[in-house]
């Protein structure tokens, strides 16, 4: 190599091609909000267009396949359980009970994690020594046994689900609310505002909180996911949601006894957790790339 | 590094402590009267009072906390009002039953998942690895519970070729183990690929290949061994998940564990069994993540006991 080989063309901006593709929700993703959007309808307006009854008995009706034709002429699409309860209406009560119980165990144990993580992040010394030691206290528990604990001694019923679950779950959110205050509390635009004679309530909902938000948010779509499994697998053991209430997890045990004969019973509501799951968790995974380019490698 | 593991060790008898002391607050303070829980609720006032007095709970909350610590710190949880003897020695009965189940479930875990992210790592983008990817994502997402039904349906009862519960010996631990395992076969998968493919770009792999070794030597011998750490760690803490989520899959397969006869007592509010228990898989997580932290100081010479 006798000559100097020319220099690289220079890389273009990253705006114009890899810039904007970055910021843009891949195709996938949109399959996960459509599944969440389709969801979110069930649990509003289902329950209003098939009213579910729980103590409901249809005796020659019971354990009819999925798209058998009932006495009145109507089509059961997903199937009758063991007491001719149409599976459809059963499962779209039991997509209001999991909506209701994660979205209210995210936006309780999120308040609870939020204040906690601030308060621990921005102040500091023992107030954060103690709320980070119960924290590590909390999560050297496996989760599942405190939720199992707290949910047997409370008992069953939709609100104790949501307290046992908060309580399993707030540490999460007060430790994601705690690095990111940690982080902030030492930046100059803080210190400019302490300087400038704003009280410790201003520099925390002005210029604290707003940092918080993000990873806050992408905490809350993953705990959805895993709330909503939590609250199936509560109520599979019995431990969940009333027998009144329509729960897929208790649908799946009320099924176990029937498998040979009707698969549909506990293969509907598992399938239909599994989808939206599966759906927070690819939308969670596509609002942490968009938040944060730096975690895609 | 004694020092180090002194501190660490010092660190989970604190934490051991305080996750007893949780298992108290719940217990103890939450659901109202446990003398009018023993006597129900049409019991005469005096009768009741004799109880309180029996159990120790007319004495002031810090007191019957310490003298539970005291007794707990001795290996006494009490007796089980169920089973008849001591509420520990019930646990500990069943808990090889649940070892078993983990440790299966590890060993499953491992011996899909180490080779399946091998391969994915050979050829990044193909079919193999998508199809990994995907499953990962589904097998994580689909409740455990069900799986377990399928399982018995398929293999149970449809097939024969396997039994469903612990009555059907020896080989009834492999339904539940592979349901264990399962959701985490795809997840270490990803794992062990996202390590190969970031070891397979240093130099030490081009030299390996370029002195022709074979692409499986590559792997196995250059490649395994550097990937081994963070894969113990995350094995170490597999473990432990696998202890404290056989809960569920034990009920589903009527396993004898420690899981089951947890959830037994607490539907019959047996709480001296479920205390024992509780304080049995927490002890034995904790213990885990001590042997998962000594082990990397002990694997790695580039960790420290001052960095680790």
């Amino acid at each position: 190599m006798s000559t100097i080989a020319p220099a690289p063309p220079v890389p273009a901006p990253a705006t114009a091609s890899g810039g904007t593709g970055r910021r843009r929700l891949p195709a996938i993703a949109w399959v996960g909000l459509a599944v969440l959007a389709l969801f979110v309808l069930a649990a509003l307006a289902g329950p209003l267009l098939r009213p579910y009854d729980p103590v409901a008995t249809d005796l020659p009706h019971r354990l009819l396949a999925p798209g058998a034709r009932l006495g009145d002429g109507s089509v059961a699409w997903l199937g009758t359980d063991q007491v001719g309860r149409d599976m459809l209406a059963t499962l779209l009560a039991g997509s209001r009970v999991s909506l209701v119980v994660a979205l209210a165990t995210v936006v309780i144990g999120g308040a609870v994690g939020l204040v906690a993580g601030l308060a621990a992040g921005y102040f500091g010394g023992w107030t954060d020594t103690v709320l980070s030691r119960i924290g590590d206290v909390q999560l050297a528990f496996p989760s599942i046994l405190l939720a199992i604990l707290i949910a047997g001694v409370l008992g069953p019923s939709i609100t104790n689900i949501v307290i046992t679950l908060a309580v399993t779950r707030w540490v999460i959110f007060a430790r994601v609310v705690r690095a990111s205050a940690l982080a902030t509390r030492e930046l100059e635009f803080v210190d400019s505002a302490r300087v400038l004679g704003a009280g410790h309530l201003r520099i925390l909902f002005r210029h604290v909180l707003p940092n918080c938000w993000q990873p806050l948010l992408v905490a809350t779509t993953v705990q959805i996911g895993l709330t909503m499994v939590a609250e199936a697998s509560l109520s599979f053991l019995g431990l969940g949601i009333p027998p009144d209430a329509a729960s897929w997890g208790a649908t799946v045990s009320a099924g176990r006894d029937y498998l040979g004969s009707a698969w549909w019973i506990s293969t509907m509501p598992a399938l239909a957790l599994a989808a939206v799951v599966t759906a927070v968790g690819v939308v969670g995974d596509a609002f942490r790339d968009l938040a944060d380019p730096r975690a895609q490698l | 590094m004694g020092r180090f593991l002194l501190r660490r060790a010092g660190q989970a008898v604190v934490v051991a402590l305080g996750a007893i002391s949780l298992v108290f607050v719940v217990v103890r303070v939450v659901p109202g009267d446990p003398a009018t829980l023993i006597l129900g609720p049409d019991a005469a006032p005096d009768q009741i009072a004799s109880v309180r007095a029996d159990f120790g709970l007319d004495r002031p909350l810090w007191q019957q906390y310490l003298t539970h610590m005291g007794e707990v710190l001795r290996g006494d949880f009490g007796d089980s009002w169920r089973l008849g003897g001591g509420a520990m020695a019930a646990t500990l009965d069943r808990f090889p039953a649940t070892l078993a189940l983990a440790a299966l479930a590890l060993l499953i875990t491992i011996a899909a998942g180490f080779p399946l992210g091998m391969a994915c790592a050979r050829r990044p983008g193909r079919i193999a690895d998508l199809v990994v990817s995907t499953g990962s994502l589904v097998g994580q997402a689909l409740p455990s519970f069900w799986v377990g039904i399928v399982l018995i349906l398929i293999f149970a009862r449809t097939l024969n070729w396997l039994p469903s519960t612990a009555g059907g010996g020896a080989l009834a631990v492999i339904l539940p183990s592979v349901t264990l395992a399962l959701p985490f076969v795809g997840w270490l998968a990803r794992l062990v690929r996202n390590g190969a493919l970031e070891e397979g770009a240093k130099d030490y792999v081009r030299t390996a290949r370029a002195k022709g070794t074979g692409e499986t030597a590559v792997m196995y011998v250059h490649v395994a061994r550097n990937i081994a750490l963070p894969v113990v760690t995350v094995l170490g803490l597999l473990m432990g998940n696998f202890i404290a989520n056989a809960v569920i899959v034990e009920v589903v397969f009527s396993w004898p564990g420690i899981g089951s006869l947890m959830v037994d007592a607490i539907t019959n509010r047996d709480y001296a069994v479920v205390e024992a228990a509780i304080v049995t898989i927490t002890v034995s997580y904790i213990a885990l993540n001590l042997l998962v932290d000594a082990l990397c100081v002990a694997l790695d010479p580039r960790l420290t006991p001052e960095n680790a």
